[in-house]
């Protein structure tokens, strides 16, 4: 006998898998609509490659992977691609995600399957190319593509493959119906895996609580090298660290993976999958689903269709959707609320769990952190629950992170022993998901610093050399002026002219560095500023005057080029203005002199103006100016209607329009509230 | 003499730890406008009256410039400056424009005239295009500043917000307010939604 | 069908409750309180309900000013804890006001001025005892004598001693804790067998009371409802200082350890003031270290210090240190070097 380890913590909540282990697997069939979600898995959403109104037939690729985390998706059975569109998924949010719908038309008719090749002669990149094709990914709940996984580094061994058949939630049987119903399946599969990984033991980890499964694969691997190990019943003895730990008595690094202690873990249901895709040839289209809860008549488990939506299938194990107020996928301790059950069974759906109320009862309110301790003894991850709890409520993510809350694997042990009924995992899983958004933001806003500096340093550069190659020809000018003035001899020296080029070049560029700090330089550039804004005025003026007397179909460009040009010279005034009547005060900074400047300096003047409105005078010059988009708008849409633009164009016109209207409405409304009072 | 001796003794040693510990655990000296800088959103909008984060940053460290007038970096910002320089967090300075949800720039190709100016504008090169070519922002560039909707003669840059999706939702922290007495005292003893 | 709810998991829940958790401690107490009603009469009984009443007056008047649920909070127990086991740790026949003012303390001050259940760093019903000591030292060792020494009051006495106390005089007695204090000349031997007050092994009545509390700290820990690091720290460390500075029976010894094991509060306090969850260290190290400490300090007080018995100060003192355990004792987190899994 295997020496079998035990880890920190665990709970022994009622296991509840009688009921839905009381019948053998039975075939869902085949529901009119298919609805079948681009991301099933962890990763990149697949990408479509079908179009709607297609003929697709069974085990067709309707979807392919993008990207290496990433896997396709498949026809389960044969029939018409009728919409390609947002729909509800299976996700707690409630969000649509892009779905591909098929009508079925019942015939289940197949796609030619390539008959494959004898695995034993296959290259571990064969057999990966065929995992990933088949669209395989963790079939436990997470849904981490396979074929990843199964990517070792070079050099790096696997020192044991471990096949997890704990399935330690409560109510879910799964993985215990396929042992006992397919272990030769899954046999086949580990030995693929053998091929593939060359592990130095093979072990298959059942919890004690299913003595038949362990029974059945004990048969099923007599004379192979694959060891089926039972340990005691404890959840979450299937959490993958977790059962690395039982059974090798290691703990993978925080932060790492499986691999960095040699072990890599497959889920049973994975495994059967791969043995289908690699010796069969087919992809992954249906899987194993329990369907139990005392909502329903007739537990038990169902090979289903891949997109079958739930209601579908619960009805047939006899739904009682009265007695259901929330529909769990997955299980009681892990599983999430789906919004609808209309949604559909996915690749990782393992469990559709329809509790009644008295069953898994409405949470009560939370109550006092008593801080006992028990979500302390209850965390396989030895974490300190209650003081997670205490940091996340107070949002100190440093503290929380100090208390390694990335090591939580939300397992929900500490939330099933609270006392106080405290949403304990809810707390981990927001403040996670808001720590790494932090830390995301963070990254950016690095990113951001050091664009601007390099823009920055790149415009100062620009502007020096500008700089200094005026000055070098001011400077040529004049030397040439003395030289001609100095009486002709003519005699220009080339190598004296090339150093009096480069000392006029330094002088240059001193100019420029003395110049970019003093303020006379962003005075005069600012007054440059109006100035040439000025002329482009009038240019812009003379012109949308000729187009007008010729009658050209310019004017309303040109018009709007000349309000544009109107304001900002209005805006230039005014940052001039401000500058002036800032003075000595204004900062001796070097201010950038470039673009982006003069367009901060804009808007702050903007603004500026904006403040010295009174709020009645602001809200009829922003009214005005909507109103003149939205004139503008209706003019663009009615000119487009007219030539027959692009859909998308017009549509969007149709849509800018709108938005303006209401804009303009809110404006109005907000200016007649303002000039009553 | 010996009470002497052992306070001087103890003297010289405490005074000894304290002086290595100064040295050995002394924090690392970055400039606190650097610090401040880091905390900084780097927007990079202006919004706050200087041309870009590093000079407000400047500014605060030299004790010219309050630590509210940074609007992208609204509340969360202003507390961590407060918390840096030890001050009191005060709420945002209306006058700079309010805390907004994060957006970037989408320039509508069809109507791009690549005049090049929304290039010129932009405080951190996130838009591509060249004169007369139809330009592009890139968005996990863009800092969402704003600064490119003004220039633009024609309009066509609209700030959009991300949407929710399945891929970036997540769960909210609990909902505090069913902790609070009007909910609980009404149905006290009875079950309750909580994620109602 | 109604809309389907959406919650995050887990889904199920666990049987424990902190109302039942409450409910089982209060439980618990029973034979102590029986045994103390045995051997001092209804005092102590008159305390306790007295004790529960003015609790559940001041917890929902803080609840109130709070603006917290009332019914809500009042049901998960907690206040009625808090004032039995300040009921027991009362001298029996306390007056009214006194026992008025400790749950008033424990409750208002100890209890909802930090914020409520979970939030208050100290102990409310020692908070509470320790204010009383402190303030009226002669009430607070009034100790009545133990059946046997003396007639023992009857109800109506009882409640006379409480509510009237003017009119109530009642003998008091020092308690077998204070005799070992104060005793200079005679050997421990002697002093078992010149004076009333000991019984077998400890003081005549205190030492069943105290078998009777460790029966209960044992029925709890069979429960479950807490984990016997922190208890087995505090006697374990207790005895054994008791053991070495026990000289065999001089005239300046401390008594011996199942003197001090069942003397006093030791008991009571292992099992019923050191296990409360809210103010004690969280981690099973923190709280070996916590029991251990407390043990540590109740001995000291008891011989070294200025009052009768050091389980309320030795508990309130490491109430204090509980963060700075906690912050040192922090588990070696899965996947983490030990050494450095503190983090
Ligand atoms: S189990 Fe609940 S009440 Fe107990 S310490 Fe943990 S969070 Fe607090
Ligand atoms: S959910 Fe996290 S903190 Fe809670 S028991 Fe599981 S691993 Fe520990
Ligand atoms: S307002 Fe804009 S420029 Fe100023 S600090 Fe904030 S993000 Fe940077």
């Amino acid at each position: 006998m295997r020496k079998i380890f035990d880890f920190h913590g665990g709970i022994h909540p009622p296991e509840n898998k009688h009921q839905s282990l009381q019948r053998p697997i039975r075939d869902a069939g085949i529901p009119p609509r298919l609805v079948l979600p681009l991301s099933q898995h962890i990763g990149a959403p697949a990408s479509p490659v079908v179009a709607v109104g297609e003929r697709v037939l069974k085990g067709q690729l309707i979807a392919e992977a993008l990207g290496f985390v990433s896997v396709p998706v498949h026809a389960p059975t044969s029939g018409t691609i009728v919409a390609i569109e947002d729909r509800l998924v299976a996700h707690p949010s409630g969000l649509l995600a892009p779905c591909i719908v098929i009508a079925t038309d019942g015939l289940d008719e197949w796609t030619s399957l390539v008959a494959p090749p004898d695995y034993r002669d296959m290259t571990t990149r064969e057999l990966l190319a065929r995992i990933r094709d088949a669209g395989i990914a963790g079939m436990g709940g997470a849904g981490f593509p396979t074929a990843v996984k199964l990517t070792t580094k070079p050099g790096s061994a696997v020192a044991t493959l471990i096949i997890n058949g704990t399935e330690c939630e409560p109510y879910i049987t799964a993985d215990d119906i396929l042992m006992r119903e397919c272990p030769d399946r899954i046999v086949e599969g580990v030995n693929i895996l053998r091929q593939l990984l060359q592990p130095g033991e093979i072990l298959i980890g059942v919890e004690d609580n299913k003595p038949e499964a362990i029974a059945a694969l004990r048969a099923a691997a007599t004379g192979s090298a694959i060891e089926v190990v039972s340990f005691p019943t404890k959840y979450p003895s299937g959490g993958e660290k977790q059962l690395i730990e039982l059974l090798t008595g290691e703990q993978v690094p925080s932060g790492g993976l499986p691999l960095d202690v040699g072990v890599i873990c497959q889920n049973i249901g994975s495994v059967v999958a791969i043995a289908d895709a690699v010796v069969r040839g087919q992809p992954l289209i249906s899987r194993i689903t329990t369907v139990t809860g005392e909502a329903v008549a007739e537990p038990g488990n169902f090979s289903v269709l891949l997109g079958t939506p739930m209601n579908y299938l619960l009805a047939q194990a006899g739904y009682q959707p009265g007695r259901n107020r929330r529909l769990v996928m997955g299980g009681p301790m892990m599983g999430f609320t789906v919004p609808d059950a209309s949604v559909p069974i996915v690749k990782t759906t393992n469990c559709l769990l329809a509790p009644s109320e008295a069953e898994l009862p409405v949470p009560p309110p939370a109550q006092a952190c008593i801080r006992c301790g028990m979500c302390a003894q209850a965390c396989p991850a030895s974490l300190l629950p209650q003081q997670l709890f205490w940091f996340a409520q107070a949002r100190e993510f440093d503290k929380l992170e100090q208390h390694n809350l990335f090591d939580c694997i939300e397992c929900g042990a500490c939330s099933w022993a609270c006392p106080s009924n405290i949403p304990l995992v809810q707390y981990y899983r927001a403040s996670k998901a808001e720590i790494l958004q932090l830390r995301r933001e963070h990254a950016k806003a690095e990113q951001s610093r050091m664009r601007f500096e390099a823009r920055q340093a790149r415009i100062a550069q620009e502007e020096a050399a500008r700089e200094a190659k005026r000055a070098a020809r001011k400077l040529a000018a004049e030397q040439r002026a003395q030289t001609a003035a100095a009486g002709g001899e003519g005699v220009e020296d080339p190598i004296q002219a090339a150093i009096d080029r480069a000392k006029a070049k330094k002088a240059a560029q001193q100019v420029v560095a003395t110049r970019a700090t003093t303020e006379t330089g962003e005075r005069d550039k600012l007054e440059k500023a109006v100035v040439t804004t000025r002329a482009r005025l009038d240019t812009a003026s003379s012109k949308l005057e000729q187009a007008r007397a010729e009658g050209s179909d310019l004017v309303d460009a040109l018009q709007l080029g000349v309000d544009k040009t109107r304001a900002k010279l209005e805006a230039a005034e005014l940052a001039l203005q401000a500058f002036v009547d800032a003075g000595q005060t204004a900062p001796q900074q070097a201010v950038p002199t470039d673009a982006a400047s003069v367009a901060i300096a804009r808007a702050v003047a903007a603004r500026a103006a904006d403040a010295a409105l009174d709020p009645v005078e602001k809200a009829r010059a922003q009214l005005a100016g909507l109103e003149q988009r939205l004139a503008k708008t209706r003019a663009r849409l009615a000119a487009s209607r007219s030539k027959g633009e692009e859909e998308k164009i017009i549509g969007i016109l149709v849509s800018t329009e709108a938005a303006l209207e209401e804009k303009v409405s809110a404006a109005r409304a907000q200016l007649n509230g303002k000039g009553d009072t | 003499m010996a009470a002497l001796l052992a306070l001087v003794g103890l003297g010289a040693v405490f005074g000894a730890v304290l002086g290595f510990a100064a040295v050995r655990f002394r924090t690392e000296g970055n400039p606190i406008a650097e610090q401040i800088n880091d905390i900084l959103p780097q927007t990079q909008c202006g919004q706050c009256g200087y041309p870009g984060c590093r000079p407000y940053a400047e500014a605060i460290a030299s004790g010219d410039a309050a630590i509210n007038k940074c609007p992208p970096g609204g509340e969360a910002g202003i507390q961590a400056l407060a918390a840096l320089l030890d001050v009191e967090a005060i709420p945002l300075d209306e006058e700079h424009g309010e805390e907004k949800v994060k957006a970037v720039a989408y320039i509508r190709e069809a109507e791009c005239i690549g005049c090049t100016k929304c290039i010129q504008a932009c405080p951190v090169d996130a838009i591509l295009g060249a004169a007369k070519q139809m330009h592009t922002v890139i968005a996990s560039e863009c800092t969402g500043c704003d600064l490119c909707l003004e220039p633009c003669p024609v309009d066509c840059i609209d700030m959009i917000s991300e949407p929710q999706s399945v891929q970036n939702w997540h769960w909210p922290l609990p909902d505090t307010a069913s902790r609070q007495p009007q909910i609980i005292a009404t149905d006290a003893g009875q079950t309750q939604d909580r994620a109602a | 069908m109604a809309t389907l709810l959406r919650v995050t998991s887990p889904h199920a829940h666990g049987p424990v409750s902190t109302p039942k958790v409450m409910q089982k401690v209060l439980l618990a107490t029973v034979p102590g309180i029986i045994v103390l009603t045995h051997f001092f009469g209804f005092g102590t009984l008159v305390n306790l309900v007295w004790a529960c009443i003015v609790a559940l007056a001041c917890e929902a008047l803080a609840l109130w000013l709070r603006r917290r649920p009332i019914g809500f909070y009042l049901r998960d127990y907690s206040a009625l804890v808090t004032a039995t086991l300040l009921a027991i740790a009362l001298p029996p026949y306390a007056p009214w006001w006194l026992i008025a003012v400790g749950v008033a303390c424990a409750i208002l001050l100890a209890k909802h001025i930090y914020g409520g259940l979970g939030y208050n760093p100290f102990n409310p019903a020692m908070a509470g005892y320790v204010i009383l000591l402190i303030s009226f030292p002669l009430q607070m060792t009034a100790w009545a004598p133990p059946r046997g020494l003396g007639q023992l009051p009857s109800l109506v006495e009882a409640l006379q001693a409480c509510f009237w106390p003017a009119g109530f005089d009642g003998i008091t007695m020092a308690t077998p804790l204070d005799l070992m204090k104060q005793n200079n000349s005679l050997l421990v031997a002697d002093l078992y067998a010149q004076t009333p007050q000991f019984g077998r092994w400890a003081g005549l009545g205190w030492e069943w009371a105290n078998l009777a509390f460790l029966a209960g700290g044992i029925w709890l820990l069979y429960q479950r409802v807490f984990s016997w690091h922190a208890p087995l720290a505090m006697l374990a460390s207790l005895s054994l200082l008791a053991a070495i500075f026990y000289d065999g029976g001089s005239s300046a010894s401390g008594g011996s350890p199942l003197f001090h094991l069942l003397s006093g509060a030791t008991m009571f306090g292992a099992f019923f003031i050191v296990t409360d969850p809210v103010t004690s260290a969280v981690s099973v190290r923190g709280r070996l270290i916590y029991g251990a400490m407390v043990g540590v300090l109740v001995y000291t007080i008891r011989v070294r210090g200025n009052y009768p018995d050091a389980v309320a100060f030795a508990v309130l003192v490491m109430n204090f240190a509980a963060p700075f355990i906690d912050n040192y004792t922090q588990p070696r987190t899965y996947g983490h070097q030990p050494g450095k899994g503190g983090g």
